[in-house]
């Protein structure tokens, strides 16, 4: 008994002297920046007046939310996340039914759909406002040509459907490779008998397909989310936010705040507001995680 | 019969169909890379004489290899060092499991959903106060921060795939905790291993938030060089093409390598 028992502390040490390394970096990586984010929103502080640093109360937050930019940016914000989040998860979920259907070269053909997602993201950005975008020179004006349309000037007329349109491009696939392989898993003899008591296509995927399906789309709902939640760099090469606010999401806000005005309390204050934000979706991904973890 | 050929001929038309219209943009970018400026912008054809003059004319520019090698040794090193943390914490997570485990295992991945701009000016404060700013080192420890609770998720979930009695019988052998995971869990989940390395690899080469922010010209990887083709004056499109074909190329057959496997880095285990 004893030396089972010593045994037990024995290896709980040993085991906590090999996570140490990991969990003190972590701690470290979370505890400061997130104390300070949270120090410097409640200062007056501006990285152009040294030296005038004092303690602001709730000031940088009543300046924050009765600011008219931050209330665009949130529904910018919704706005981008919603729509490539529709777009992602309908037209992934479709395109992982079709190419979980047996075809000539499917093997390459899902290969080369999933490939955006691995493209960084200004290089996409970049090729789609400019190869495919430009009014004058891009692939799509001459398309619309084509058919005799007149050219879109994307960026200018559409800037917030053009960013979405590009940052769609980039998770769908993320959304069809997971997706398909959650596909993967589904019992092909359910299919199968289902298909021989008359089911037609559009039943199974409603009734077997959609239902097998549902803890990975709200896996990829939740990771997208928090993902989506600060795009930076696809509005920082292509828009910068402009034209006025018209791409300015939150991410792009603080950044805004911080990096060009140096006033590091606003922008403090608007970090904490993203934090939160996050942390509302992270809350149910983490509940789900925890619930697979235990089966 | 008849019909259900042709059903199979239509489906396999459709799926290539979408297929090529998702892949266009880079295969455009592909094709323009190999073109002059002045066909780069003429009415799109797929029919021209290639030439590699813009892939000369990247390197002419501005030094595009110093940039490349700092992508290199930035998303290469944090992947070592997220290894060489990561592999003894997930060891002991999947062999040695305390009531903690869980507790910390969700821990760490609950630091993955912080939203970097949450904590951008802190970071920025403390890298300038660091003299960290504009530095590999500085991005370094960064992605192996940023990667880490999704390097010891995955490691995890593949070392609890690895029967326990192989490490037991080594354990009764008397080998000790390093050389047990030298000699027997290393080399047995090699492929595992590999696949988080790539991943993690892929994830800090295409990082562009930290790296926009924190590197301005001595320490920027590729994502921050190809972001300055976005001012007006320096936009060339075969230059522009040539330059991100070079930076994606490795990383898109790295994710065509491990995609099965990335899924669960990815999803922390999720979906399998």
């Amino acid at each position: 008994m004893r030396t089972r028992a010593s045994g037990r502390t024995v290896g709980g040490l040993r085991s906590l002297s090999l996570q140490a390394p990991a969990v003190t970096l972590l701690l470290i990586w979370m505890l400061i920046p997130l104390g300070m984010t949270l120090w410097f929103s409640f200062q007056r502080y501006n990285l152009m007046m040294p030296g005038m640093e004092q303690f602001a109360g709730l000031e940088n937050y009543e300046y924050l939310l009765t600011d008219p930019a931050l209330w665009r940016a949130m529904g910018t914000t919704l706005l981008l996340v919603g729509s490539v989040l529709a777009i992602s998860v309908i037209g992934g979920t479709l395109l992982a039914v079709l190419y979980q259907q047996e075809f000539l070269g499917r093997g390459v053909a899902r290969v080369l759909a999933i490939s955006p997602f691995f493209i960084m993201p200004t290089v996409s950005a970049l090729v789609w406002q400019n190869m495919m975008m430009h009014p004058v020179n891009g692939v799509l004006a001459w398309l619309m040509g084509l058919f005799g349309l007149p050219p879109v000037d994307w960026f200018s007329s559409f800037p917030l459907l053009s960013i979405i349109i590009i940052v769609s491009w980039q998770w769908l696939p993320f959304a069809l490779l997971i997706l398909l392989t959650a596909l993967q898993s589904l019992d092909d003899d359910q299919v199968e008998a289902a298909r021989m008591d008359g089911a037609g296509p559009v039943a199974v995927f409603f009734f077997i397909t959609l239902p097998h399906l549902k803890r990975a789309i709200s896996v990829v709902i939740m990771i997208q989310m928090i993902f989506l939640l600060t795009i930076f760099a696809e509005i920082h090469v292509t828009t910068s936010g402009g034209p006025g606010l018209a791409t300015t999401n939150l991410a792009y806000l603080i950044y805004l705040r911080a990096l060009l005005e140096f006033d590091v309390g606003g922008a403090s204050a608007g970090g904490v507001i993203a934090i939160v934000l996050a942390n509302i979706v992270a809350i149910f991904l983490i509940r789900m995680v925890a619930k697979n973890l235990e089966d | 019969m008849n019909t259900s050929r042709l059903q199979r001929f239509g489906l396999a038309v459709l799926a290539w169909s979408i297929t090529c219209v998702i892949f266009f943009p880079i295969l455009w970018m592909f094709l323009t890379g190999f073109k002059t400026e002045a066909q780069a912008i003429a009415d799109p054809t797929l029919f021209f004489t290639p030439t590699l003059e813009s892939y000369v004319a990247v390197q002419g520019r501005a030094d595009y290899f110093r940039f490349a090698w700092n992508s290199v040794h930035v998303s290469f090193g944090s992947t070592l060092l997220a290894l060489i943390i990561g592999i003894p914490a997930a060891y002991s997570m999947a062999f040695l499991p305390t009531r903690r485990t869980k507790g910390t295992l969700l821990w760490m991945l609950s630091t993955k959903m912080l939203p970097p701009v949450g904590v951008l000016v802190p970071i920025y404060l403390i890298f300038r106060d660091l003299g960290m700013l504009d530095t590999r080192i500085g991005l370094t420890v960064i992605y192996t921060l940023m990667n880490l609770p999704i390097v010891i998720w995955m490691l995890y979930t593949f070392f609890k795939d690895l029967p326990k009695d192989i490490l037991e019988a080594g354990r009764m052998d008397g080998a000790s905790t390093s050389q047990e995971i030298f000699f027997l869990l290393i080399p047995l989940t090699l492929p595992g291993i590999a696949s988080t390395g790539l991943l993690s690899i892929i994830l800090s080469w295409n990082e562009a938030f930290w790296s926009l922010n924190l590197t301005s010209s001595r320490a920027a990887p590729l994502t921050a060089y190809i972001a300055s083709f976005s001012s007006p004056e320096g936009l060339f499109w075969a230059k522009l093409s040539a330059a991100s074909t070079m930076a994606v190329a490795p990383i898109l057959i790295f994710g065509w390598l491990t995609q099965k496997q990335m899924v669960r880095g990815l999803t922390f285990g999720a979906v399998k």
